[in-house]
């Protein structure tokens, strides 16, 4: 089978917000190279994921619900994408780059000894069959165009939130075909012992809006209370969480913070964006008391629309902003968020 | 017990980074760093060296300019460093890479752990991680956010791991690689008596044929750099009072239709 393959992430039997954009870009590669479109959906819930993928474009659908696929370990999961590259020979293997996508395709990738571009922004299929993308290097400070070779299978991990999904066709079907899982049980050398799930937070590298907070966290205007070990550290995860997260939560986005706020015990790293944190894309950036280090720029200067709040005029966060609002960040966004339940009727 | 750690050099994270009329990276007059998220692998491998009585082995592969990271490595306090490089080597992509390093791994023989920074800023990328797991054939635990429990006779280790949807706890046998994440512990600053025992250390070279390493085809090839696109257009300041500057915001951002 001469196909595009796309590997639809999911966890706990639904596929992850950003496998059908995987699947919107797998099929503008399958239709340039006119071969069909085919997903790949491994793990519980298979057979419904694979339904979904019909409707989302995909012309064929290869599912493996074994027990050993429950839950996504690198070694079974890779072990059977490279098992299908080897069979079919797929003229192309995408995937979004999440943190289970890009070890997914590395890993087959180098079972198969194929080509792999990750981090790609953009891509275009030449007429010699060669995949030319655009991608990120140096922390994002500058980009790199490469190109797979088609003589083997290409590789490429996406950048999350680069690609759009195809809107759903609810009568489109594809062809389902089940496959057997490439290795048992007792030939696994990982095993899942627990999972702490975060519960009522967004995801950082899915979210469409984000709201991040730096060092002026610490300028809480509120006392904290008698006896405070540190009081500035107090202060400023009172402001996350009483002053930066309603806003989020009227726009529906998620909390992010510069890494000046997370080594200073602010907030956990998991919110860090930039060099050393997340590098995230969302529609609406809004960075506040965030003075805008190149480092943090690394990590969101792709964003669609940036908003900076900061004291301070001469910030570089301004320099890269499409609005700017030199104020307290505690007066600014209080009034933000008073304002857009307004609006938004919320 | 032995475990084994790559870093390499690249610019300092503060460097303003551009490509040149010849279309070449250059960073001005930006010191070379150890590769920040190498930082942390390389705590990490002191401190497991010194908690099992073992001994911690840095590795960079690459041309000489990343000795300078091998001796910030040995100054830290990482016992022994070697460096591989090949003009094979030259214009290779990770496949390559990850067969040289497995091939290092290798040739010290008695690893029980390898562990990489969570990846490698100058080439955008941690793809090589994984590979080097799978040229090795061990099992990999990417993300580690806290080793749990290791346990070097045993061959048995425990690790906490930071997903998108929150930390998994995973066990897996040992010898194995890890890849490990900023908030795995506090790197230490290189002591004085360090910097100078490092500076006086030779540090090995090992070609491919040391490895007995044979390289996969380069299946990748950049074709070209590019800086950024410019911004367009200017920053707009909005004024007025807090709830005068909201409400100009608000309606920008419906206006652009990004709520």
């Amino acid at each position: 089978m001469s196909a595009v393959f796309v590997w639809i992430e999911t966890f706990k039997g639904n596929a992850g917000p950003t496998s059908w954009e995987a699947l919107g870009a797998g099929r503008l590669v399958a239709d340039k190279m006119g071969v069909p479109l085919a997903a790949l959906v491994f793990g519980e819930n298979a057979n419904a994921v694979a339904a979904e993928a019909g409707q989302y474009g995909a012309d064929k659908v290869l599912v493996c619900d074994d027990a050993t696929l429950h839950g996504f370990r690198l070694e079974p999961y890779a072990a059977l994408l490279a098992k299908l590259v080897t069979e079919h020979q797929p003229k192309a293997v995408l995937a979004v780059g999440t943190t289970r996508g890009r070890e997914l395709l590395a890993a087959a990738a180098a079972d198969t000894d194929s080509g792999l571009l990750t981090e790609v922004t953009s891509l275009e299929v030449q007429d010699d069959g060669s995949i030319r993308v655009v991608r990120p290097v140096y922390a994002g400070k500058i980009l790199s165009e490469a190109a797979g070779n088609p003589d083997g299978v290409q590789f490429l991990a996406l950048r999350g939130r680069a690609f759009k999904a195809n809107a759903p066709k609810p009568d489109a079907k594809a062809e389902v075909t089940a496959v057997q899982p490439a290795l048992a049980e007792d030939q696994i050398a990982t095993k899942i012992e627990g999972f702490e799930e975060e519960t009522g937070t967004v995801n950082l590298t899915d979210a469409a809006i984000i709201v991040s907070g730096g060092r002026a966290m610490a300028n809480n205007p509120k006392e904290a209370p008698a006896g405070t070990a540190n009081p500035e550290v107090w202060k400023a995860q009172d402001g996350f969480e009483n002053v930066l997260k309603p806003l989020a939560d009227v726009l529906g986005g998620a909390i992010g913070a510069s890494r000046a706020a997370v080594d200073a015990g602010y907030i956990p790293y998991a919110h860090q964006v930039g060099q050393t944190g997340k590098t995230v894309s969302p529609d609406l950036y809004i960075a506040c008391g965030i003075s805008g280090a190149i480092q943090h720029q690394a990590g969101m200067r792709t964003s669609k629309v940036i908003v900076a709040i900061n004291k301070d005029a001469e910030a570089p966060i301004f320099k890269l902003a499409h609005y700017g609002l030199v104020g307290d960040l505690y007066k600014i966004v209080p009034a933000l968020t008073a304002e857009l339940k307004k609006r938004l009727g919320k | 017990m032995h475990v084994v750690v790559f870093t390499r050099s690249t610019p300092d994270t503060a460097a303003r980074v551009e490509v040149g009329k010849d279309g070449s990276v250059t960073w001005g007059d930006a010191a070379m760093v150890v590769n920040p998220w190498d930082e942390y692998a390389l705590e990490e491998s002191i401190l497991q060296a010194k908690n099992a009585g073992g001994k911690a082995t840095v590795i960079a592969i690459g041309p000489e300019q990343h000795n300078d990271a091998l001796k910030h490595s040995l100054a830290m306090g990482v016992d022994e460093a070697a460096r591989v490089w090949d003009a094979a080597l030259e214009n290779a992509d990770s496949l390559a890479y990850a067969a040289a390093a497995a091939g290092a791994v290798k040739k010290l023989g008695d690893v029980d752990l390898v562990i990489l920074g969570k990846e490698s800023i100058d080439v955008g990328t941690d793809q090589h991680n994984y590979q080097i797991a799978r040229k090795l054939g061990w099992p990999m635990l990417s993300y580690v956010s806290k080793i749990a429990a290791v346990d070097y006779s045993a061959r048995t280790i425990k690790v906490e791991r930071l997903l998108e949807q929150g930390r998994q706890i995973v066990t897996s046998r040992l010898p194995a690689v890890i890849s490990v994440m900023k908030d795995i512990n506090e790197p230490r600053y290189p002591s004085f008596i360090g910097i100078r025992k490092a500076s006086k250390a030779v540090i090995p070279e090992w070609s491919l044929a040391d490895l007995g390493v044979s390289l996969p085809p380069t299946r990748t090839r950049t074709l070209r750099l590019m800086n950024l696109p410019a911004r367009e257009g200017q920053v707009e300041m909005l004024d007025g009072t807090p709830e005068e500057q909201a409400a100009k915001l608000v309606e920008r951002l419906l206006e652009e239709k990004v709520l």
